[in-house]
């Protein structure tokens, strides 16, 4: 999903960062809600609520018609992505 | 080794979130319904109202459901026993019981996997049906039409085709 956004938007997939969080200290340090987490220059193409904990979790996302889904709204990410500093 | 289609499940009592403890054998239903699923996956959570609807629909036909977590409570807070009875009680109530697999035995007998899967039994408790509840997570309108399908043949005694899918979601999360 997210290589296929990045070559839409005429960007290279293989600058994609992965990191593994296996840890709650990392999660923490990482201010790690769940997993995936997307951050497009440091920022989460969908931010959190204010307060949500960090913790090795599988992530639950809210589409923009309010569906829950393991992953996030694909407009949200294409957003992230044009807004985002070359 | 787990449950093949055909067997007899294995029998099990687990604490409920509602105060009760419920039995696997206790009651003569036409057909048993057991889920796998938890609080925090949002696979399970994006199937949920669709099984919750299974349970209303069939409840008139007799047919039992039972859902069950299994998760590791210390590694994922959300999924501990107390979250669970808070979830049941913020949501006004399941339709059927919500139970609690604390040392996961039940789910590694029934060979569970993930959050999600579902299991369809007949009336002599054997196994008929395990897998997805449909094809797609993330469309309500599939209205679990795979293990509605599952339910129609147990209930009119015949053999649900399909007997198996791939179950789809989080995997369980099994203590270390």
């Amino acid at each position: 999903m997210l290589r296929e956004a990045m070559a839409y938007k005429g960007l290279d997939p293989d600058s994609i960062e992965m990191s593994e969080v296996d840890t709650e200290a990392a999660a923490r340090r990482h201010e790690f809600v769940g997993s995936p987490t997307i951050r497009v220059n440091g920022v989460d193409v969908q931010p959190p609520v204010e307060g949500e904990p960090t913790g090795l979790a599988c992530r639950v996302y809210r589409r923009r018609d309010g569906r829950t889904s393991p992953l996030p709204d694909p407009e949200d990410l294409r957003e992230a992505l044009a807004a985002a500093p070359r | 080794m787990p449950t093949a289609i055909g067997e007899r499940a294995p029998d099990f009592e687990l604490p409920a979130t509602h105060g009760e403890r419920q039995a696997l054998s206790a009651e003569g239903a036409p057909a048993t319904v057991v889920y796998w699923t938890c609080n925090h996956c949002p696979y399970a959570l994006a199937w949920h109202e669709r099984l919750l609807d299974v349970a209303r629909d069939y409840s008139d036909r007799g047919v039992r459901v039972l859902a069950i977590s299994s998760n590791d409570p210390e590694r994922y807070s959300a999924d501990s026993f107390e979250a669970m009875v808070e979830r049941v009680e913020q949501e006004g109530g399941w339709p059927h019981p919500y139970l609690y697999d604390e040392t996961q035995q039940i789910a590694r007998e029934w060979g569970a996997e993930r959050t999600p899967h579902v299991f369809v039994l007949d009336s002599g408790l054997q196994l008929r049906y395990r897998g997805a509840p449909d094809a797609d997570y993330d469309d309500p309108s599939q209205d679990a039409a795979w293990l509605r399908a599952a339910l129609d043949a147990v209930l009119a005694g015949q053999e649900p085709d399909p007997s198996e899918t791939e179950a789809e979601g989080c995997t369980i999360k099994w203590k270390p």
